[in-house]
């Protein structure tokens, strides 16, 4: 996790905007729907998956929130909402980030990428995407984004791991269908067609 | 046998939507109006809610609507211990009580913090010893446990009965349950060896990686549920019984679901999605129910924890001549389940024990919803009973994986209170190629060596679970367009087997599978019959269907072939989507235009008449709602014989740590003996997966709960300790015998469940070797239980302690 965005930083944030700070609130303020006596949601542009897109953004919502619910990009996906599963990993300057532990306004001067941006223009796959296919990766793929985002984070600082590496690097993502194995099988296949 | 398509690979059409991210699951659903609900849950872990006052809530601006019990259940809550959709008898911490709808979830909130609720705090309990000790705390308003066809009773042991069991002793209370086979007595006289125990096995959540969010609408009286199922047919008319709603004005839309593991197979484990409908029908706009991981938890099931007594007994060669065993199975706050049963005769299948006794009484604690969790009751017992084949075996002198294989079930092989035949049975033939890909004999001499403060252990496990079933029904259609549609009701949970037993149809019509498409996900799909997709069974039984299915087509276009270009039926052959005569191919018809025929000649070509009798009722109206469409075919399988297993084997080499009581794997290999392999990729990922379960059964995975408040203490991911990248071997062996089962027309049987229960009994038997053969008679085994054995210091809790720490 990139070390400008850690979960302290989050709550942070959140106590900061005005919200309080009991867990349901954070998970519903998270959600974008809250709006804190006298706040106005700010109109922000942040780069998408290499799109500026323009989305109003309420102080203390989270980017999982604002992909998910404002910009309609739903292969970000929410497990735990609370930083435990990286279910909804996406790529923050190409670090692998918790995007419900993650406020959006934080990162609005940053490159965020999600699932949705990986395929080239012409439809063909990512290499990672590719390479979780051909090894049948996912099993309910409910996980399956949050892994893809991960190993395309670790082969960019790491092209060539080794299984361990890719072990470690992937750490971050639970899978309870325990497709673990398989995963590695796919990040290791894309570490050789990458 | 050399098949087009069974036993090759192959990209299930949903895979690319998974790695995509376009896949939906039900809450990345959205709809124009949607509003949004949130629930009231119980304060305390068993009450009876007495007012609620809901005025000030549903005068706040943006609130639409709420739902209580009273009005999912206007003439009563009914009278059991299963989950309900909202309840005003609470007994778990976290069960839904009501729901507000409103225009964004922090308003339901804030309506929520409104509402004042009146409970009635009860007295609770959390272990189910601690509730059948006389004037212990029942967990139902009815009594501590709930009798088929009886209803709820009160189960009550002399304190005195509680703590010679807890001491280790067998319990002399009469169960409530119980069979027995063989004769037990002369069975132990005949033993040289005798083990008798008390163990604990935990109980734990199912935890879902996608929380059971579900979406709702309604439209010209139709109701529109976006839900979350293991199943999709199997579910619609119970789920439109729940949901008050004619099944043929239900529509249950499920692409993809995110885990199930047991607990979302039937709409009794998954009531929560009717809320969203029922509120949805109230305030007359779509309503989303998105669900918290701390939800999930609450109503997501758990598995069964077992307080237990068992006595085995092995004669001087390695025969298991006799079991007895009495358990005492936790039923949770809701739902309850089978797994002492299946414990037992998992027992009796693996080991082909020669008599056996069973005994249980399941006891409710206000613990978390139970139901089946995959490989419910064996791949618990199987953990405790591998280190005690191998004690056995120490004992006798024998080895380790000689003991296994003197009691392996084998082909003629029966199980069970009735002796029920197995289909096939190929064991033997699994622990040898086990033995040999993990290279038993050149490696169990590793075993107790020691390093440092590390030692190695070596540990052999088997898994059974029944894996298979029979009478549902098939439909596929053959289009004019010469494609092929395998209707197919099985849910999507990530196994694939909904399209790997669509190839069965593609097999019998040697169809290329680019040309076949298999259509399920959403009910108004028009899906046959299948049965809920658990029990490991959907490879067996929708092969069966879906086989069947298409020779009635291949009948019908032999038919067709032969009414328009003469001669007999059986004059005909197909291949490359062509029918033609076997005496010269150029007579024929491409499959396009026998399809186009068959809709010509309509009746029952075209589904519009001569179905099969005994078709249930949702197969009936899929197929009314096809008729005319294509040549198609309809299929209802009749029963199948005999017990179809699932067997697995695992071999695990282990270095544990004495310093710390963590342990590291170096080596896991399972073997799965499951018939003919149908899909090997599919049947690989069933194998890791379970090794992975199987590690959190053994080391990892428990309830945790607060003593003084009955609160939760492990409704999050790090909590309850799902297995992660880091506990698990970077490297996962897998291997099948792939021989085939003579009551599947594939070969073919169900792997999902015992995929796991081998790891957690090798793993265990891996520990206990490492320790030099010491047995815990529990899982998990815990780091703390390891040091503590280590240290020989005893364990401060009470034994056989359940929903809380045990050392
Ligand atoms: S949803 Fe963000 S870590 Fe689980
Ligand atoms: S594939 Fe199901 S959680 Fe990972």
């Amino acid at each position: 996790m990139n070390p400008k965005l850690t979960r302290r930083r989050f709550i942070k944030g959140v106590i900061a905007s005005g919200a309080v700070a009991t867990s349901t609130t954070i998970w519903y303020s998270a959600n974008g729907q809250s709006r804190p006596a006298g706040a106005v949601e700010r109109m922000i542009r942040i780069n998408i998956n290499g799109q500026m897109r323009n989305v109003d953004v309420a102080p203390q919502e989270t980017l999982a929130s604002t992909l998910r619910y404002k910009l309609g990009l739903t292969g970000t996906k929410l497990g735990c909402n609370r930083g435990e599963c990286g279910a909804c990993t996406v790529l923050v300057d190409d670090v692998p980030s918790y995007a419900c532990s993650v406020l959006t306004h934080s990162v609005k001067n940053m490159r965020i990428e999600s699932v949705e941006g990986l395929e080239s223009a012409n439809g063909d796959l990512h290499p990672v995407q590719q390479a979780f296919v051909d090894e049948l990766s996912p099993q309910c793929g409910y996980c399956t984004p949050g892994q893809v985002m991960s190993a395309v984070g670790l082969l960019r600082s790491n092209p060539n791991p080794t299984r361990e590496e890719a072990r470690q690097g992937m750490a971050g993502n639970i899978c309870r269908c325990g497709s673990y194995d398989s995963y590695l099988n796919g990040v290791m296949r894309a570490a050789q067609i990458g | 046998m050399a098949y087009m398509h069974i036993g090759k690979d192959f990209v299930p059409p949903d895979v690319p939507g998974k790695v995509t991210g376009r896949i939906k699951y039900a809450e990345d659903y959205t709809r124009d109006g949607m509003v949004y609900a949130r629930l009231l849950t119980s304060p305390v872990p068993h009450g009876r809610v007495v007012a609620i006052d809901a005025s000030e809530a549903l005068a706040m601006e943006g609130v639409f609507g709420i739902l209580t019990a009273d009005d999912v259940y206007p003439d009563g809550e009914p009278d059991s211990p299963g989950l309900k959709v909202l309840t005003n008898e609470p007994t778990l911490m976290g069960e839904p009580i009501l729901a507000v709808a409103a225009i964004d979830e922090k308003t339901a909130e804030n309506a929520i913090a409104a509402i004042s609720l009146t409970i009635e705090r009860l007295p609770f309990v959390l272990d189910p010893l601690d509730s059948l000790q006389e004037g212990g705390a029942n967990a139902y308003n009815g009594g501590n446990t709930f009798i088929f066809r009886q209803g709820f009773a009160e189960e009550k042991w002399t304190a005195d009965q509680v703590a010679s069991f807890r001491s280790g002793n067998e319990p002399t209370a009469e169960a409530l349950q119980s069979w027995e086979y063989g004769d037990l007595q002369a069975g132990f006289a005949a033993s040289d060896f005798v083990y008798e125990t008390t163990f604990s096995t935990a109980g734990y959540p199912h935890m879902s990686m996608e929380p059971r969010s579900a979406m709702a609408y309604w439209e010209n009286g139709k109701c529109f549920l976006h839900g979350t199922s293991q199943s999709l047919s199997a579910i619609a008319e119970p789920m439109a019984a729940i949901v008050g709603v004619p099944l043929e004005d239900f529509v249950f839309i499920n692409e993809a679901t995110g885990g199930g593991f047991g607990q979302r197979a039937r709409a009794g484990s998954i009531p929560s999605m009717a809320i969203p409908a029922k509120l949805s029908l109230k305030i007359n706009r779509p309503v989303m129910m998105r669900v918290t991981r701390e939800e999930e938890f609450t109503i997501g099931g758990a598995r069964q924890g077992l307080q237990g007594w068992i006595k085995v007994g092995f004669k001087s060669d390695g025969t298991m001549a006799a079991m007895d065993m009495y358990c005492i199975s936790d039923n949770g706050g809701k739902g309850g389940g089978g797994d002492a049963n299946s414990a037992a005769a998992g027992v009796s299948a693996l080991y082909q024990t020669e008599a056996m006794r069973f005994r249980n009484t399941s006891i409710g604690t206000n613990t978390g919803h139970r139901g089946a969790q995959r490989g419910p009751g064996e791949n618990q017992i199987m953990a405790v009973v591998a280190p005690i084949m191998d004690k056995a075996a120490e004992e006798l002198g024998l080895d380790r994986l000689e003991i296994r294989k003197l009691n392996a079930a084998q082909n003629g092989d029966v199980s069970g209170p009735r002796s029920t035949p197995f289909t096939s049975a190929y064991m033997p033939e699994a622990l040898e190629q086990g033995a040999a890909q993990f290279d038993w004999e050149g490696k169990k001499g590793r075993s107790r060596q020691t390093n440092g403060s590390k030692v190695r252990g070596l540990g052999i496990g088997q898994g059974y679970h029944n894996a298979g079933r029979s009478g549902m029904d098939g439909i596929v259609r053959l289009m004019p367009s010469g494609r092929l549609q395998v209707h197919n009701g099985i849910g999507n949970l990530g196994t694939y087997s909904y399209a790997s037993t669509s190839r069965a149809a593609a097999e019998v019509l040697k169809m290329d599978w680019e040309n076949c498409d298999v259509v399920g996900g959403r009910t108004d799909r028009h899906l046959p019959i299948t049965s809920p997709q658990d029990g490991s069974n959907s490879i067996f039984t929708n092969t069966r269907t879906c086989f069947g299915a298409a020779q009635d087509l291949l009948t019908k276009m032999k038919e067709i072939a032969a009414m328009d270009l003469g001669g007999e039926t059986a004059d005909y052959e197909i291949d490359g989507s062509r029918i033609f005569q076997i005496a010269d191919s150029t007579v024929g018809m491409t499959y396009g235009e026998v399809a186009q025929r068959g809709i010509e000649l309509g009746g029952k070509y075209s589904g519009e008449s001569d179905l099969p009798e005994e078709l249930n009722t949702l197969t009936i109206l899929s197929v009314s709602r096809l008729a005319g469409s294509a040549l198609m075919g309809v299929y209802h399988d009749p029963r199948h014989n005999n017990n179809p297993p699932g067997f697995t084997v695992t071999f695990t080499e282990i270095e544990l740590d004495k310093e710390t009581g963590k342990f590291e794997i170096l080596d896991l290999v399972t073997i799965a003996e499951c018939g003919t392999v149908v899909h090997p990729q599919g049947l690989a990922n069933q194998l890791r997966g379970g090794a992975v379960w199987g590690i959190g059964l053994s080391a990892l995975e428990r309830h945790l709960y607060d003593p003084q408040n009955g609160l939760p203490a492990s409704t999050g991911y790090w909590q309850s300790k799902i297995p992660t990248y880091l506990d698990t071997p970077a490297e996962i062996g897998t291997g099948w015998v792939d021989l085939p089962d003579p009551e599947n027309p594939v070969g073919a049987r169900g792997i999902g469940e015992p995929a796991m229960g081998a790891v957690s009994a090798a793993l265990n038997a891996a520990i206990s070797d490492a320790l030099g053969g010491h047995l815990f008679d529990t899982s998990p085994v815990t780091t703390d239980m390891i040091i503590n054995h280590i240290a020989g210091v005893s364990e401060d809790s009470k034994p056989l302690a359940q929903n809380n720490f045990r050392g």
